[in-house]
């Protein structure tokens, strides 16, 4: 059985910087992936990353001061002020370490790092490598922990939390290529597996990013945060839901209605493309409502042809690509057929800004974690910048957690395998009088229809009722395929009761929430209520299959005082 | 639109039989890719069916799969565009195959760490970013989005004749680092491909270009290396 000090799980951006922390503070430190790291989604990411570097000739008199104040007005408040204050204050030093490891980010004509406005951000600072920002930091990452020879375990399926008298202490993972579980033992976990958008039908995010081992974690008595808010990000492309960077817009693009207008001019008439992303997706959602989308159809236009082909080259280059195998549109010559579309889950396990979380040797860090840096509604360019630095941090603190304790080992060796060995019988074993392909597509569709863009108290609660049954229904459902090698199936099947608790967490949380705060919009609730809302929601499993168990918990403020939100 | 038949390479270790094609009809939508048609027969056709898969928008480089007899990222192909009625799906050719359409990358990826993959610096860190002219950042544009899909790994004959040659990828990867204005490796580096299992196996047969679905030119780069290695070993020069 492998011992490590400490086992990451999950090998992107955040993951890979908790593990370089790590390794480079003396400990052993082992990654285990469902995908070889450099094929983790925060590759995906496109625009770029936030730091005040003042790079830009516009931004000058920029500070983390300022993107800290950007940061929690774009959250609507809900972010906790001192961590937020805390990630904008590290992002400068992270940024230019990136560097220093060879990340390849674009550059203006003096050879500093380039920098592009962005959306809710009062000065350019959203530094960039062309609109491939993070495979280029994520390749960086995979290299340096190539460089440091950190061990990585790749294409194993951590499906288990190993949870002994409430420490955590390893986990069970299905070895994909060989077949067969394995225990893997540590003083300590970091979960950095990204988020759950695959809960949702029309999402930006990769197959895998499921959720399912925030789930693990959430089963296991660690409480979610702020699952309620969920962002839409406003440009996802039409049919496929695959992103077009908020670079985009960024670089001067336009959205615009059926009739050729700018429609954004009516809901932010000074911030125009690059109001937040809760705000452009309401927006764009609103004009399809009203029947301003192309064709009355529902969708809009992102338009990029006044930009020309040679800033699109430069600046958009795999934009451009994706638009024309994906949606079969040439930008240069044709406006892209857009709609908003699930890209980020603000909520997730909560942390501090540490990423220590409520049990002892588990800690989160990236998208699968709730600091709260985001609170109710994320920045672009805000999320590469906290899967580094809230990375680091997690990495540093796990560190000195695994080294102030004498060697782990202990516990029944052999015995969390065998449990989900006669699990996984149990579950081939089964009637199959549901398929379990069927409910999750039905889930990601609920999802979707019933805690999209805007919300109501009557059709959240038939959603969650809907989900309460899929959780019910699953139970008769059957693995297909008993294989060990590369059994696509068990993966799949195993992961759906995952995403259902986290669709429950936040349709419950959502349900629960009787205000509009950034992200998340009501319809009978329209107006922020800081009186009885300005708090986090805390979201405990119930062993029974119910609803979880909410509560609440203050949000920290100190720094700025909440304002209404004008862009 | 009409059905679209896709016959799957299908292999299992578990199993006695020799690997065999399979059948499979697919009721194809208005814009299915190839990854989506795999994915609807795992759900309704046979669970069985191995493959990998991650972002499904062309930048993980999980799914290259060789189609229809073209090195193709299975995302990225739209099984309309393709305009026949069968199409053929094979796991990339010329490489271990664990099960289906999954084969064994360890090979690759040790390749991939073998030739230091980082940038090395020997001047002191400055406070804030290592300067690099827009020019010379340029010169990064083409090797920097490789995204790992080892197609012209595959494709390349000799990476079929000698299993020891680093391969396109790996060098590509190489020529990014060397090529970087900020890299100081000197010759530290340089022992890594500057050998009997790096550039010189390139014949400039250039299927790697061919078979890139990013349209990038691993053979420029091991060219430039090559000539990097006289400059430096023959001339005294620095790159």
């Amino acid at each position: 059985m492998p011992f490590h000090q400490l086992i990451v799980v999950g090998g992107g951006l955040a993951g890979l910087r908790a593990a370089i922390e790590a390794k480079q503070a003396g400990v052993d430190v082992a990654i285990l992936s469902q995908v070889h790291p450099s094929r983790s989604h925060s590759g995906a990411a496109q625009g770029g990353v936030n730091a005040a570097l003042a790079n830009h000739p516009d931004a000058a008199d920029d500070s983390p001061q300022k993107h800290a104040f950007d940061t929690v007005k774009g959250a609507d408040f809900l972010a906790d002020q001192q961590a937020a204050l805390q990630m904008t204050t590290d992002a400068v030093p992270a940024i230019y370490e990136l560097e220093h490891w060879g990340c390849p980010f674009s550059r203006f004509d003096d050879g500093r790092i380039a920098q592009r406005p962005f959306g809710g951000a009062g000065y350019p600072r959203t530094c960039y490598g062309a609109d491939k920002t993070g495979l280029y930091m994520l390749h960086t990452l995979v290299q340096q922990a190539y460089r440091l020879q950190i061990t990585m375990y790749v294409e194993r399926f951590v499906c288990r939390l190993i949870v002994e008298d409430g420490v955590c202490r390893g986990v069970v993972a299905y070895d994909m290529t060989k077949g067969g579980f394995q225990e893997f033992r540590g003083d300590a976990v970091v979960v950095a597996i990204g988020g759950a958008g695959r809960t949702y039908s029309n999402t930006t995010n990769a197959v895998i990013s499921t959720g399912f081992v925030s789930a693990l974690a959430y089963q296991a008595g660690v409480p979610l945060k702020d699952m309620e808010f969920v962002q839409f990000h406003p440009t996802g492309l039409y049919t496929t839901h695959i992103l077009m960077t908020e670079g985009c817009r960024g670089e001067g693009g336009y959205l615009l209605n059926k009739d050729g207008e700018r429609f954004m001019a009516r809901y932010a008439p000074k911030a125009m493309e690059l109001a937040p992303r809760d705000i452009t997706s309401r927006s764009i959602q609103t004009e399809i409502n009203e029947g301003r989308g192309i064709d009355g159809k529902d969708f809009v236009y992102l338009d990029l042809r006044h930009l020309g082909a040679e800033k699109l080259a430069e600046r958009l280059p795999g934009t451009r690509d994706l638009a024309i195998h994906f949606e079969g549109v040439d930008p240069v010559y044709e406006p892209i057929p857009i709609a908003p579309a699930q890209h980020y889950s603000m909520g997730g396990i909560d942390t501090d800004v540490d990423g220590a979380t409520r049990m002892e040797g588990l800690y989160a860090a990236g998208e699968c974690a709730c600091v709260s840096v985001h609170g109710a509604n994320r920045l672009g360019g805000n999320s590469l910048l906290e899967t580094v630095v809230i990375g680091r941090r997690a990495g540093a603190a796990a560190a000195r957690f695994v080294q102030g304790k004498a060697a782990g080992g202990g516990g029944a060796e052999g015995a969390a395998v065998a449990s989900l060995e006669a699990e996984i019988a149990e579950l081939a074993a089964r009637d199959g009088s549901e398929d379990a392909y069927a409910i999750r597509e039905e889930m990601t569709e609920t999802m979707r229809i019933h805690f999209g863009i805007y919300r109501e108290g009557e059709t959240m609660q038939q959603g969650l009722d809907k989900l309460l049954a899929m959780k019910e229904r699953l139970k008769r459902a059957k693995l297909r395929f008993t294989g060990g090698v590369w059994n696509i199936d068990l993966i799949r099947t195993l992961e759906l009761e995952g995403m259902l608790d986290m669709a429950l967490a936040t349709a419950s949380g959502a349900l629960a929430r009787e205000e509009s705060r950034g992200s998340h919009s009501r319809r009978d609730f329209t107006a922020r209520d800081d009186e009885r809302w300005l708090t986090h929601t805390l979201a405990r499993y119930q062993p029974d299959g119910g609803a979880p168990k909410l509560e609440y918990t203050p949000v920290e403020l100190g720094l700025f005082e909440p304002e209404e939100r004008k862009y | 639109m009409p059905d679209v038949t896709l016959k799957i390479r299908r292999y299992d270790p578990a199993d006695t039989r020799e690997p065999r094609w399979q059948e499979f009809v697919v009721p194809v939508g208005a814009s299915m890719t190839v990854l989506e048609a795999l994915f609807w027969i795992q759900e309704h056709t046979d669970g069985s069916l191995a493959f990998r898969y991650c972002c499904r928008s062309s930048i993980c480089g999980s799914c290259a799969m060789y189609i229809n007899g073209r090195y193709r990222l299975a995302c990225q192909t739209n099984l309309s565009h393709l305009g026949v009625d069968t199409v053929t799906v094979a796991p990339l050719p010329h490489v271990p195959v664990v099960r289906d359409l999954v084969w064994d990358m360890d090979d690759f990826f040790e390749k991939y760490e073998a030739i230091k993959p980082w940038l090395i610096r020997n001047s002191q860190t400055p406070d804030t970013e290592v300067l690099q002219s827009p020019e010379e950042r340029h010169k990064l544009n083409m090797p920097i989005d490789c995204i790992l899909c080892a197609s012209c790994y595959s494709s390349c004959p000799s990476v079929w004749g000698e299993q020891n040659f680093l391969g396109p990828a790996a060098l590509l990867c190489a020529y990014r680092f060397e090529v970087d204005s900020r890299d100081e490796a000197g010759k530290e580096r340089l022992p890594s491909w500057d050998n009997e299992r790096g550039v010189y196996r390139c014949h400039t047969i250039t299927n790697c270009i061919e078979a890139c679905p990013k349209e990038l030119s691993p053979t420029e780069g091991i060219q430039w290396l090559k000539g990097s290695a006289v400059r430096r070993r023959l001339l005294g020069r620095k790159k």
